[in-house]
């Protein structure tokens, strides 16, 4: 079975992200494979695992995101492709959704492409409903559970309300969920191979096409509004002065 | 010349580092206070290859090299002292002495299981109640050959990992004559009748690396059970521990540096005189000393390490990383409780377990002291 595990690279879940000049900054937080992705690897390795084949990992980002498809490589991704030209840096999720369905196309397709439920940073979520609608494929989305089965996916979807189970014809694009398992710490047989592979690298050019024009713009970007918080010291003579003061205040910022 | 550690070395360090945060360093305190070995987090460091560090891939191994393996334990260390001795044990001393030395039976028989996380780890019994640096002179316990078996008799102190291991390898006096031909090493699986392993030692610290006497009551094992040459115990000894002073180094660097981040957090937070103290030049000095003091040693580890990778002498050079690593985390803690004040003293807060765990990186795997004398003995002999 062939399978590719879409993947992006994000600031580090504890980095101070903020809107500068229009811009948005983590100062010099590392980047690292969106967590939910690792989910993305660990899905697509699980199934390997089961049915045999092989695991790609495909990534849209600048030439330091070779790093987020190492860590694939590390743990256990048979191999890694970077798509990187400085056209996309301002692509929509739509934009992204055309470029890997490229990228997917000239890899030679695939049986099932594994995404993880969203981006840590921008977090919208519909690059993996995009794909599918590009690829004209199945999605089958939030799985929490695959089984393969004669040419089809069935999955287990994990909603808030409970568990729904639905299935399609390979090939499909699929995102995780959580409930898929812990992903896996790379090894050192991992590492050793990840360390030295060589990782193409292909242009908007090797795919034959030019940037998507954005069909969404971003018109303004801002940091949240401060929230300002005061300190005041209740002083009194006893204890109860002390707790109606308190008690006052609390009513009175209509805490209760 | 070249300071940058390869692709490989990289990836395994953020590896390592990423796993011990998750899976070690939050049990750090807990491993601590009941004293419970951390064997969750043992269990899967079988795959990421901790278990193996030095172990051949053939034989489930990971294989790395020296300084990937320092800097395992380094990170290890940071993360929990306890959990760090008992991996830095395992590998340095339970398992190199089958890699380098043992015969291929050992070899196949037990480094895979040891090295899967599946089973328990791995053990050397050096030390005696009445021989400690004086191996030559103080090893009382005896093997006597008898048919196709080795029987044991005598008495090991201070074995770390003993109660979690699958086999001690035991260092025995096979030639009553003496002299320093006159030892073997010998592997004992614990399950073997007459050993016994006594209750865990009450210590300072490392609470959750336990550490035990050891009693041999004519224990039979295999005359295939001995490691390497019959009379070559010393050596082979001498060459484990050489090795295993780099890891002990290591974990002292890790030990300092996690203290290091703790005072450097909390000088930043605590206030006195109206201002952060990190903006008091007294707190500021012991800082600056630390981090110079850490980088010192860490460049000391990985040189010893790289002139072991390299095949080179590293004898002399092993001895002065350990002393110095393990002096300056004495150093570095140390003041990273005078930096925390009345909180550093407390338990509820890291570096009072980092400091006393750190006390026995002098001791432990030769004494600062034997570490001297390794030093001067290299000195003299070059000049």
């Amino acid at each position: 079975m062939k399978i590719i595990a879409c993947i992006k690279q994000v600031p580090d879940s504890e980095a101070k992200v903020r809107a500068e000049g229009g811009q948005v900054t983590w100062g010099d937080a590392p980047l690292v494979i969106n967590p939910f992705d690792e989910y993305a690897v660990e899905g697509a390795l699980q199934q390997k695992e089961a049915h045999g084949g092989t695991v790609t990992a495909l990534c849209i980002g600048p030439e330091s995101a070779k790093e987020a498809l190492k860590h694939a490589l590390a743990m256990g991704a048979d191999e890694a492709v970077l798509v990187s030209d400085p056209a996309l840096n301002e692509i929509d999720s739509l934009g992204a959704a055309r470029v890997l369905a490229a990228a997917i196309q000239k890899i030679g397709g695939a049986d099932m492409v594994v995404f993880g439920r969203q981006t840590l940073d921008n977090g919208s979520g519909l690059t993996t409903a995009q794909t599918a609608r590009v690829l004209g494929w199945p999605l089958l989305g939030l799985a929490g559970q695959i089984k393969v089965q004669d040419g089809s996916v069935t999955i287990e979807r994990v909603v808030e309300e409970g568990r729904v189970t639905v299935s399609a014809k390979m090939p499909v694009v699929l995102s995780v969920v959580q409930s898929i398992g812990e992903p896996r710490y790379p090894s050192f047989m991992g590492i050793r191979k990840a360390s030295k592979a060589n990782i193409p690298v292909w242009s908007l050019t090797d795919l034959g096409m030019s940037a998507p024009a954005p069909v969404v713009k971003r018109i303004e970007l801002m940091n949240p509004p401060v929230n300002e918080t005061k300190i005041e010291m209740i002083t009194g003579e006893t204890p109860e002065e002390i707790a109606k003061v308190l008690v006052d205040k609390i009513i009175a910022e209509k805490v209760l | 010349m070249n300071f940058d550690l390869t692709e490989e070395q990289r990836l395994w360090q953020k590896t390592v580092h990423d796993f011990v945060a998750k899976e070690v360093q939050p049990k750090a305190h807990e491993v601590d206070v009941t004293g419970e070995f951390n064997w969750e987090a043992v269990r899967k460091m079988g795959p990421l290859g901790l278990l193996g560090l030095s172990i051949p891939e053939e034989y489930g191994g990971a294989g790395v090299d020296a300084v990937s393996a320092a800097i395992a334990i380094e990170e290890l260390g940071w993360g929990c002292g306890s959990t760090a001795l008992a991996i830095a044990a395992h590998n340095g001393l339970g398992t190199s002495p089958i890699v380098h030395f043992g015969s291929e039976e050992l070899k196949s028989t037990w480094l895979p299981r040891v090295a899967s996380g599946k089973h328990k780890l791995a053990a050397l019994a050096l030390t005696e109640p009445g021989a400690g640096s004086d191996l030559q002179g103080g090893v009382t316990t005896k093997a006597v050959k008898d048919g196709n078996e080795w029987v044991i008799n005598g008495a090991k102190m201070w074995c770390t990992n003993a109660s979690i291991a699958e086999y001690i390898i035991t260092l025995v006096r096979t030639d009553p004559r003496g002299g320093s031909r006159s030892l073997s090493m010998i592997l004992v699986p614990t399950d073997t009748p007459g050993l016994v392993i006594g209750p865990a030692e009450k210590k300072m610290g490392l609470h959750g690396s336990p550490t035990h006497a050891v009693t041999y009551e004519n224990v039979r094992v295999p005359l295939g059970n001995l490691i390497g040459e019959e009379g070559k115990g010393l050596q082979q000894t001498l060459a484990t521990l050489a090795g295993g002073r780099i890891g002990i180094g290591a974990l002292s660097v890790g030990l300092a540096q996690a203290a290091f981040e703790h005072a450097v957090n909390y000088a930043r937070e605590r206030k006195a005189f109206g201002k952060p103290i990190a903006e008091q030049q007294a707190i500021q000095w012991m800082l600056a000393d630390a981090a110079t003091e850490i980088e010192a040693a860490r460049t000391m580890i990985y040189k010893a390490a790289w002139l072991k990778e390299q095949g080179r002498p590293y004898n002399k050079e092993a001895s002065m990383a350990k002393m110095f690593a393990t002096e300056m985390a004495e150093r570095v803690c140390r003041n990273a409780i005078q930096i925390h004040g009345g909180y550093g003293y407390s338990s509820e807060y890291p570096v009072e377990r980092i400091y006393r765990d750190a006390r026995l990186m002098t001791i432990g795997e030769g004494t600062s002291e034997i570490q001297r004398l390794v030093i001067a003995r290299h000195i003299l002999a070059e000049e």
